[in-house]
C-alpha cells in the first residue's frame, strides 16, 4: 500500500516558505572554483607570458616552428590545455556572473548566456583538438618553416 | 528584478574601483582569450595561415594592445589573490585597503619589467 503524506495545516500566520527545490551548492562550487583555478591560472598564464613574451626575442621569435617546438613537449602540451580549460572555465563563469547582473529581462539573459555556452564549447573542444591532434611537421609545407627536428 | 536608480557610486572607494577593475579587466581578457584560442588554432591549418595571423601580432599597433593586455591581465592576477584573501584570510577584510595598494606596486613594478622589454622586441626591429 502506498504512503500517504500526512496532511499538514498550518497554523494562522505561518511565514510562506520559500520553494526548496531548486536549492543546490552550485553557486557556492562556482564561488570556490573562481578562487581555486585563480590561483593555479596565475601560475599557468605568468609562466606563458613569460616564455612567449619575456624569455628571449618575445612576441617577434614567435611563429610555427616556435608552437611546434613547445608541444613537442608533453609537459607544454598538459600547460596548455589546463591552461585552456580553467581559463576557459574561469572566464565563461565570470561572464556569466556580469550578464546575471547587468541583462534584466529574463529573454535578454537567456540569448546572452546561450552565445556564452556556445562560443564556451566551441572554443574548449577546437582548442583540445587543435593540442591532440597537432603535426609538427605536416607534409608539403616549406621546410624553413618548420621546427628543425622535422625530417628534411 | 529590481533596478538600482541611475548613477550610484556604490560605496566608492578602493573596495568599489577594485571590484569594477577586476570586472572590467576580466571581461576584456575572455575575450581575448576566445581569439587568442582561435589564432592559435590555425597552426592545425598550416604553418603558413599561423605565421601570417601571428605576423599582425608583431606590428607596433597589436604590440601596444598586448601591452595593455599584460597589464589588465597583472591586476587580475595579483588582484585576484587580494580578493581570495580577504575572502580565506582572517585579518583579509580588515587590511583590504593595504592589499589594495600592494597589488598596485607589484603592478608597477612588473609592468616596469615588462614594458622595455616588451617594447623593446615590438619597436626594436627584429
Amino acid at each position: 500500500m502506498a504512503e500517504t503524506t500526512p496532511l499538514v495545516i498550518e497554523a494562522p500566520r505561518t511565514p510562506a516558505r520559500r520553494r526548496t527545490t531548486t536549492r543546490t551548492n552550485y553557486e557556492l562550487y562556482g564561488w570556490v572554483f573562481m578562487r581555486a583555478s585563480g590561483v593555479v591560472l596565475v601560475v599557468l598564464i605568468f609562466g606563458h607570458l613569460f616564455l612567449n613574451l619575456i624569455d628571449g626575442d618575445g612576441i617577434s621569435a614567435i611563429d610555427f616552428g616556435f608552437v611546434a617546438g613547445k608541444w613537442a613537449s608533453p609537459l607544454w602540451q598538459v600547460w596548455d590545455l589546463l591552461m585552456l580549460w580553467l581559463a576557459m572555465i574561469h572566464g565563461t563563469n565570470g561572464v556569466r556572473t556580469i550578464i546575471n547582473d547587468y541583462a534584466e529581462r529574463t529573454g535578454t539573459r537567456v540569448v546572452l548566456k546561450s552565445a556564452l555556452y556556445l562560443a564556451f564549447t566551441v572554443v574548449v573542444v577546437l582548442g583540445t583538438l587543435v593540442i591532440f591532434t597537432f603535426d609538427p611537421c605536416p607534409a608539403g609545407a616549406a621546410a624553413d618553416l618548420l621546427p628543425s627536428f622535422c625530417p628534411r | 528584478m529590481p533596478e538600482a536608480p541611475a548613477g550610484t557610486l556604490y560605496r566608492g572607494r578602493e573596495g568599489m574601483w577594485s571590484w569594477l577593475a577586476h570586472r572590467v579587466t576580466g571581461f576584456g581578457i575572455f575575450f581575448f582569450l576566445l581569439v587568442h584560442v582561435l589564432d592559435t588554432a590555425l597552426v592545425r591549418v598550416s604553418p603558413e595561415a599561423y605565421n601570417a595571423v601571428i605576423g599582425t601580432y608583431k606590428n607596433p599597433i597589436m604590440g601596444l594592445g598586448e601591452a595593455a593586455l599584460v597589464a589588465a591581465i597583472v591586476y587580475h592576477a595579483f588582484n585576484g589573490i587580494r580578493v581570495t584573501l580577504v575572502d580565506f584570510w582572517s585579518e583579509g577584510p580588515r587590511y583590504h585597503r593595504v592589499m589594495l595598494w600592494i597589488v598596485v606596486g607589484l603592478w608597477v613594478v612588473t609592468m616596469a619589467f615588462f614594458l622595455p622589454r616588451h617594447l623593446g622586441n615590438v619597436f626594436g626591429g627584429h
